[in-house]
């Protein structure tokens, strides 16, 4: 092998680039958070399925509605309305943001879009 | 023909992981024996290549070179274009991976007539800076979900590559409309140009649609088909930290093609065109330095050759030189000089 010494360096770098996830962690990784539920609901307006991975464009979709088309019932895949509102409606009975919705998006790193016009129940509790 | 065998080979590896999941269930041999198999071929076939690229000798120095080399004082030389030490061969070499300068010098050829016609030709070079650069971010902006505490480093370049919030929720990532478009043009330029499509095989078109396909099926999954991500960061974080689970929670049968088909990306990589990555590091027209004039360069695969100097060949034939009137150099140099010829021993001297 030519340039051995140069080489070497080349792959050891080259691997330590493309293994970046598996040392990126070691000695900080962090127990997975959990989200508290509501303890008195059995069920969501959806499906549990359908509110994990859709809630975002459910809650974009009545964002459309409730203020650009002044549609304020949403009807359910199982036929039951629902009144139109993040803080009538879902924050009844997620009631806390930073213990339900925080905990995941800061676990996936993704940003919510709700808090600059809505105000968290327990942000509104403190200045009231 | 080229373009239709790689796309039936793509839409062959589409199906896999749609019946492999989404008909028979098999999500534990999707999310664990795949990438961690196909993660290792990519690293030791990475490795393999590189070995053998190393131990490749290099009989001749040979830099591809467009500026005046250095040769006296008073002449400027050009420190890019012709590099004469390490340190300049690292300058072209840094622009070379980074900006794609070589590539900036593209030209298009065309005939007016009877008339050759070249003129310059950016399209090229844009559209490869475009992919290149936009898939190393979104390969970066992925340890999100491959760190627990994501580092801030990673947030922040997450945060700038979706800080346009104009286009709803979720923010689109700059990034995604740039690769598409780059890879759009790609492909494109290998089908519509003939003179492109003609040298263009299978092998140029399966990557593109490979990479396309991946980049769609992320994309989709972000803006419309909606995947459980806090599920998907399980499953990934138990990659990354070696403790692999199927999560509980379903994910939709996309993630599962996305997965695989960067899986087959990652198993295909070195033993492709795109070995590229590591391969311009091995390029010897690329990482000499062009001082044919200062260093001698040996050829490597040279072996020593017997030969006599002139002072030994003096002696030997001694007395015939001194009956033939010769006259004899005493002053000729006794110590041997190592030096190399092309001819084998005993080619030409007969010792």
């Amino acid at each position: 092998m030519y340039n051995a010494g140069k080489v070497i360096i080349f792959i050891v770098v080259l691997i330590l680039f493309f293994t970046i996830p598996m040392w990126l962690n070691l000695g900080r990784v962090e127990a997975i958070p959990k989200p508290e539920l509501p303890k008195d609901k059995a069920k969501c307006i959806e499906s549990k399925e359908y509110m994990r991975a859709y809630h975002m464009k459910l809650l974009d979709d009545w964002r459309k509605q409730a203020i650009r088309e002044n549609k304020h019932v949403y009807v359910a895949k199982d036929g039951e309305k629902y009144f139109i509102s993040l803080q009538k409606t879902c924050m009844k009975c997620h009631n806390n943001k930073e213990k339900f919705c925080d905990s995941c998006h800061n676990f996936v790193v993704t940003h919510q879009d709700c808090w600059s016009c809505h105000i968290a129940p327990e942000v509104a509790e403190k200045w009231q | 023909m080229n373009v239709g065998w790689s796309f039936l080979i793509f839409l062959v590896l589409l199906l896999i992981p749609w019946v492999g999941v989404g008909v028979l269930g098999l999500q534990g041999l999707f999310v664990t024996v795949i990438p961690y198999v196909c993660f290792l071929i990519f690293i030791v076939g990475l490795v393999y290549r590189i070995l053998n690229w190393a131990k490749s000798p290099q009989p001749f120095k040979i830099p591809t070179t467009c500026g005046q080399q250095k040769s006296l004082p008073w002449i400027k030389h050009s420190r890019l274009e012709s590099p004469f030490n390490t340190f300049e061969v690292v300058l072209r070499m840094v622009l070379e991976v980074l900006f794609f300068r070589s590539l900036f010098r593209n030209l298009r050829a065309d005939l007016q007539g009877k008339k050759l016609i070249y003129g310059s030709a950016k399209w090229l070079w844009l559209g490869a800076i475009l992919f290149h650069w936009s898939f190393l971010i979104i390969l970066i902006r992925h340890l999100r979900l491959f760190t627990n505490p994501v580092p801030s480093v990673i947030q922040f370049l997450d945060y700038m590559d979706s800080f346009i919030h104009s286009f709803g929720v979720p923010p689109v990532y700059i990034t995604d409309i740039l690769i598409i478009a780059g890879l759009s043009f790609l492909l494109l330029r290998r089908l519509v140009d003939a003179k492109v499509s003609y040298i263009s095989h299978g092998s140029d078109y399966f990557p593109l649609f490979l990479i396309l396909g991946i980049v769609i099926t992320g994309v989709l999954m972000r803006y419309n088909l909606k995947v459980d991500v806090y599920a998907i960061k399980q499953l990934t974080l138990g990659l990354a930290t070696f403790k692999p689970v199927v999560p509980e929670a379903k994910i939709g049968t996309i993630f599962y093609v996305h997965l695989f088909l960067v899986s087959v990306l990652a198993a295909y990589f070195p033993f492709s065109k795109l070995a590229h990555m590591v391969g311009v590091f091995f390029s010897p027209t690329r990482n000499m330095p062009n001082n044919n004039r200062a260093d001698m360069h040996v050829n490597p695969w040279n072996y020593p050759v017997k030969h006599l100097t002139y002072a030994e060949w003096q002696e030997r034939f001694r007395e015939a030189m001194e009956n033939a009137g010769i006259p004899i150099d005493e002053e000729a140099e006794k110590e041997e000089h190592e030096w190399y010829t092309i001819y084998g021993p005993n080619k030409n001297l007969n010792l």
